[in-house]
């Protein structure tokens, strides 16, 4: 029973209008829009721009 | 780390308590003794030797000491100054800012803010107006004629002015601009004309001379940024008492001298931290280009420092399409990216627009390393050569590597590796 219910909410989630948040590379977000598919872009990138030493660093700070 | 949060508390704090007073204008060589007998030169920025200055700063120069009466004329003056005649010190070294070149010396009238809270005082010249001027690098007659009449008349005229009233209280002012659409930067014209309304009673009960009164009175009405000036020594005096904090990685100062740019953060006091600078991006009078521009200069910059400029770009909005930062709507997102790298806000600074929110105050290097997202600052653009002036305005960003090089010099001083 439970199985038949996700497998119902999959298969809806297909048969609605798609939307979809991108997070990270803008590129996607712009790709995805040109063609139509709302996109809603957060912009985000990891901590001190991927820099794990500056990560590292920061985290100990308190950061 | 819940040291370094109380830490940048206090320093929120002691910015937030900051009481700046227009008090006086005097000969800069009264308050900064080391211009007395020195052919010292005060510039924008970090320090900078002759060689690695920029065209307008050395066009500056060339200027200041033709005034000072150190140089026969312009070109007398390069040879002096690249023979090592001059000493070149940064304004922040003496307690002063000034804008683009910055140029201090021994007889220039200086404005001072004096911050009645920590009784300290901060000092910057006064405003010379739009377009061929020297803190954009001109250096002609008009803009030495101009500089002597702010020492010989408009300064004596302000200093009377300013003892006869007593001071003004520079906080409201900044407060009320905030509500009139400036963002006391490459906006000041509601701050220019709430400090002329203040000062304008004072000066003609002190002059005894109709002609001098009308020319000041025509100099500061006909200014715009006249009050930028006065926002800086506030900057300043505000900032000052907020160094050397223990655990604290608050900026104290970012400043640019058109070669490099340099931030100084509180527990680390007097060490600068720098990087070459970026070049603007903005919008040109007619008949210039970006192949004429300068790259970023000036110690206004302090106005930024303190939660104003391109921080309180939501509160104006008309700013935005002058620095070409795109559409009027867009100004509020450049304040709230803002929040992001900044500690807290300033409840008496608020900006109607974005329902009366404080401007963004207290830069913490950790969060723009973090973020990745650095200051913006707003700024006027000067000709890359000499003698020309200002050919537009910009929007640019403060170099990351300070603020990386600033936080890794804050974590080995906290014992972190």
């Amino acid at each position: 029973m439970e199985k038949q219910l996700v497998k119902h909410a999959v298969a809806s989630l297909f048969e609605q209008p798609v939307h979809v948040v991108n997070v990270g590379l803008e590129g996607f977000a712009d790709e995805l829009t040109s063609q139509g598919t709302p996109v809603t872009h957060l912009d985000w990138q990891p901590p001190a721009g991927g820099d794990a030493k500056l990560a590292d660093l920061l985290s100990k700070l308190g950061s | 780390m819940q040291q370094i949060e109380l830490a940048n508390k206090k320093a929120l704090d002691t910015m937030l308590a900051g009481d700046p007073v227009l008090v006086d204008v005097v000969p800069a060589y009264t308050v900064i003794p080391a211009l007395t007998d020195r052919k010292l030169i005060l510039h924008a920025g970090p320090p900078v030797a002759w060689d690695n200055m920029c065209g307008p700063m050395q066009g500056a120069v060339a200027g200041i000491a033709v005034f000072e009466g150190w140089a026969s004329d312009l070109n007398d003056a390069v040879q002096r100054a690249a023979a090592g005649e001059f000493e070149f010190e940064p304004n922040h070294h003496f307690d002063a800012v000034g804008p683009m070149t910055g140029m201090t010396t021994r007889n220039q009238p200086v404005m001072v803010v004096e911050n009645r809270a920590f009784e300290n005082r901060a000092y910057c010249t006064i405003n010379e107006g739009l377009g061929k001027v020297m803190r954009f690098g001109g250096n002609d007659a008009s803009v030495l004629q101009r500089l002597s009449w702010l020492k010989d008349e408009m300064g004596p005229l302000l200093s009377l002015a300013l003892k006869e009233c007593g001071g003004i209280g520079i906080k409201n002012i900044i407060a009320r601009g905030l509500t009139m659409g400036d963002e006391m930067h490459q906006r000041n014209v509601a701050c220019s004309s709430l400090l002329l309304r203040e000062l304008a009673p004072a000066l003609a009960k002190v002059s005894d001379n109709n002609a001098s009164l009308a020319a000041a009175l025509a100099f500061m009405g006909s200014n715009d940024q006249f009050f930028l000036n006065v926002g800086m020594a506030t900057g300043k005096a505000i900032m000052d008492p907020v160094k050397n904090i223990p655990h604290s990685c608050i900026v104290t100062a970012m400043c640019r001298n058109g070669t490099d740019f340099g931030i100084r953060i509180s527990a680390l006091g007097d060490q600068w931290f720098t990087a070459p600078v970026e070049m603007p991006e903005g919008l040109y009078f007619p008949g210039f280009t970006e192949a004429d521009a300068n790259p970023d200069m000036g110690d206004s910059t302090i106005v930024e420092t303190i939660g104003l400029g391109g921080f309180a770009m939501g509160a104006s909005p008309a700013v935005a399409g002058f620095v070409g930062a795109g559409a009027p709507s867009d100004a509020g997102n450049f304040t709230q990216d803002m929040r992001e790298i900044t500690f807290g806000e300033n409840p008496e600074w608020t900006i109607p627009a974005m329902d009366y929110q404080g401007v963004p105050t207290g830069i913490d290097i950790r969060r723009v390393v973090e973020s990745g997202l650095t200051p913006t600052i707003n700024t006027g653009i000067a000709h890359k050569e000499p003698g020309i002036g200002q050919v537009g305005a910009g929007v640019v960003r403060a170099p990351m590597q300070c603020f990386v090089d600033a936080l890794k010099a804050f974590a080995a001083s906290e014992g972190v590796q």
